[in-house]
């Protein structure tokens, strides 16, 4: 019983002294309270329409903790707000997991169904299901090749050939000459195609570096160590936001010369844009994957709207460089960019 | 003891008669049965379309592509060894049978039967590294796992040139394959998928092993106490091979059912599915450190992984907290189980 006594009295003084802490200091910049303060200058969440709260599931390949995602999620949120639609999320890197998640939004009898095409095959058979099961489906983010003929009404995303292309032009622009395309995702055919795409249209020499994304420190070091082996690269290309970053510390520890750029976007970039340690960005826009792809499901409940045209529904690449990154800063500390 | 003249009172007393509810108590997934029910009363309670026919379905397929896995992974335990490689030996199989059909323009079951070899081959590996370096199985099958993760990827875009597989659904053989690996029976709105099949019948195969067979009384003797069993002539090795060769034939079981059902094989993936394997086993009521559980445990296990996993998401709960859910879940089943096998104990 001592013992016991002793651990909950070292609880209390461990409590005791984080209050203690957190009383103390305050700061007048940043932290929680601007976060706030923030929130209630930004508009207020309500219902714009008074059609019926009809269910929408998405289901995406992203793992967890994942940024791009997040920005996805917070604009499928804002325009299920908007249109009274009770949103769910899930999500699983593994296709038969995805699959399965998909499964379960068909077995809730949802009225329309978000998903992200990274592993078509794996999804391929799910699709169709709830397809025949009458549910409307929207494909987000990647598959705009299998989208059509997997029977979803629209394709919401960035072409990823294109958006390679956009890159291998900019880098063009740049005069580079030999270029590292970082792939943080094994098996995620887009990746793939984004590198590919920039390959085609860029002018020097591209290779491919595989990382693993989960891992930030491995990210790290597999980057360094390539710049340590090779001098003559001067530009690297990551294709996610968080792994700008990575390349920008493996760049400072090998010392090299390199031009670091990123697909994606987020806060860490827009400054990294303004301060030049980053040369140019390429964004999808991903809160306007999730916003549009409720909406339209919400168009088509309720007017049989489909936007498209039968071709996909581009949301990128747009090309970001310093110029645009001051306007951006408010957004992606926002989280919305 | 002599037999002359004694009372019945002092006959050995493993010749004692028990009762058969005495037997249902000491059975090692009990606990688990108990824990499966108040998970399945948990879900049908909070998540509304958790208890129609057409989710239990669902329910049942996740758990069965556990299952089949869980039940040789369970035997294994119970022989005392781990395998961490299970989770990416599944994709090796899945990988090996696809590449095999298209590279060499083979009818798919060939592919198949090749893959059924090379797989066995891991896990003959796996057995041979353990009996000959005596390291801990925990060390070999963890080396094991980052060799079959790196070749896994390291092939496939060596020989697609991407890093997934070619399709082969267009090949001969593929549509009797998908049947045997792959199909489903659809009754009214609930789909139900062969894996359900194998996986029956593969926690009763495990069963029969454990409990009618030579084989099932060393499996239970090498993990209880491996030198005492080499002493009185269980012969320990081949043993602790067979059981690896157990794991990579389930293994290969569970890649045919990933490669038939969606044709074309990611790379990268199943790595951290051993671990689940392992929870389910240990949630059935095997013991970490061997010599105690069963097949059927396994099963209750990847039922109550299945019924966790898909729960939440039939709860609309937030995903963010999924995985604390299911830790917790898991503790949970786990802890209850412990206190059913004391109870159970201390009533004997």
């Amino acid at each position: 019983m001592a013992r016991v006594r002793t651990g909950v009295r070292a609880m209390g003084a461990v409590l005791a002294t984080v209050l203690a802490a957190s009383l103390a200091g305050c700061s007048s910049t940043g932290g929680k309270r601007a976060e706030e303060r923030a929130a209630q200058q930004a508009a207020e969440g309500r219902s714009a329409v008074n059609t019926p709260r009809w269910t929408f599931a998405m289901v995406t390949h992203s793992g967890d903790g994942d940024t791009f995602w997040d920005i996805v999620q917070k604009g499928a949120q804002q325009a299920a707000r908007k249109d009274n639609i009770n949103f769910l999320y899930s999500h699983n890197d593994e296709g038969q997991q995805q699959a399965e998640l998909v499964q379960t939004a068909i077995d809730k009898k949802v009225d329309g169904l978000i998903v992200s095409l990274a592993k078509p095959d794996s999804m391929k058979t799910v699709v169709a299901k709830a397809v025949k099961a009458g549910i409307p489906v929207i494909t987000v983010n990647s598959g705009s090749a299998e989208s059509k003929a997997f029977g979803a009404l629209t394709h919401i995303g960035q072409d990823e050939s294109i958006a390679g292309e956009a890159v291998g032009d900019e880098l063009n622009t740049r005069k580079r000459k030999k270029v590292l395309c970082v792939l943080h995702e094994q098996g995620n055919v887009g990746h793939e195609q984004r590198c590919a795409g920039a390959k085609k249209t860029f002018g020097g020499t591209m290779q491919n570096l595989y990382v693993d994304g989960t891992n930030m420190p491995d990210v790290q070091a597999s980057i360094e160590a390539k710049l340590d082996s090779d001098r003559s690269i001067d530009a690297v290309v990551t294709l996610g936001a968080p792994f700008a970053a990575a390349a920008v510390k493996a760049k400072k520890t090998a010392g090299s010369k390199a031009e670091i750029d990123t697909f994606d976007l987020n806060a860490s970039v827009a400054t990294g844009l303004q301060d030049k340690t980053l040369g140019f960005a390429v964004d999808q826009q991903p809160y306007l994957q999730g916003y549009e792809a409720v909406d339209l499901l919400w168009l088509y409940r309720y007017n049989q709207n489909v936007l498209g045209g039968g071709l996909p529904v581009l949301t990128g690449p747009q090309v970001i460089t310093r110029d645009d990154a001051d306007a951006l800063a408010e957004y992606t500390n926002r989280g919305t960019r | 003891m002599t037999a002359t003249g004694q009372p019945a009172a002092h006959t050995d007393e493993r010749l004692l008669r028990t009762s058969p509810l005495r037997k249902l108590l000491g059975r090692p997934e009990l606990g688990s049965v108990v824990g499966a029910v108040a998970v399945f009363l948990f879900f049908a309670i909070v998540a509304d379309s958790f208890l129609q026919a057409s989710s239990l379905g669902t329910v049942l397929y996740a758990a069965s592509t556990i299952g089949i896995m869980a039940a040789p992974v369970a035997l294994l335990m119970i022989g005392g060894e781990f395998d961490l490689s299970a989770g990416v030996m599944v994709t090796s199989s899945a990988l090996i049978s696809s590449m095999f059909s298209y590279q060499m323009t083979a009818n798919v079951w060939v592919g198949v039967f090749v893959s059924l070899l090379v797989t066995l081959g891991f896990g003959a590996f796996n057995g041979f590294m353990l009996t000959r370096t005596k390291l801990p199985s925990f060390i070999i099958t963890l080396g094991t796992f980052l060799m079959l993760t790196g070749l896994n990827l390291g092939f496939t875009k060596l020989i697609s040139g991407t890093v997934s597989t070619r399709t082969i659904g267009n090949m001969e053989g593929f549509e009797s394959a998908r049947k045997v690996f792959a199909s489903y029976l659809t009754i009214g709105d609930v789909e139900l998928k062969v894996t359900i099949l194998w996986w029956a019948a593969l926690v009763a195969l495990a069963t029969w092993i454990l409990i009618r067979t030579r084989f099932g009384n060393w499996i239970f003797a090498v993990g209880g106490e491996a030198d005492a069993a080499r002493a009185v002539g269980v012969p320990v090795i081949r043993t602790r091979i067979g059981l690896y060769l157990g794991v990579a034939f389930a293994a290969w079981v569970s890649g045919q059912h990933l490669l038939f059902s969606y044709d074309v094989v990611q790379s990268g993936e199943g790595v951290g599915n051993e671990l689940i394997y392992i929870i389910a086993a240990v949630i059935g009521g095997c013991l970490i450190t061997g010599g105690y559980g069963s097949a059927i445990g396994s099963a209750v296990g990847a039922i109550i992984f299945g019924m966790t996993s898909k729960g939440i998401v039939y709860a609309e709960w937030n995903p963010d907290w999924f995985k604390f859910f299911l830790g917790a879940m898991l503790l949970l089943a786990t802890l209850l189980n412990a206190w059913v096998r004391k109870r159970a104990e201390a009533t004997k």
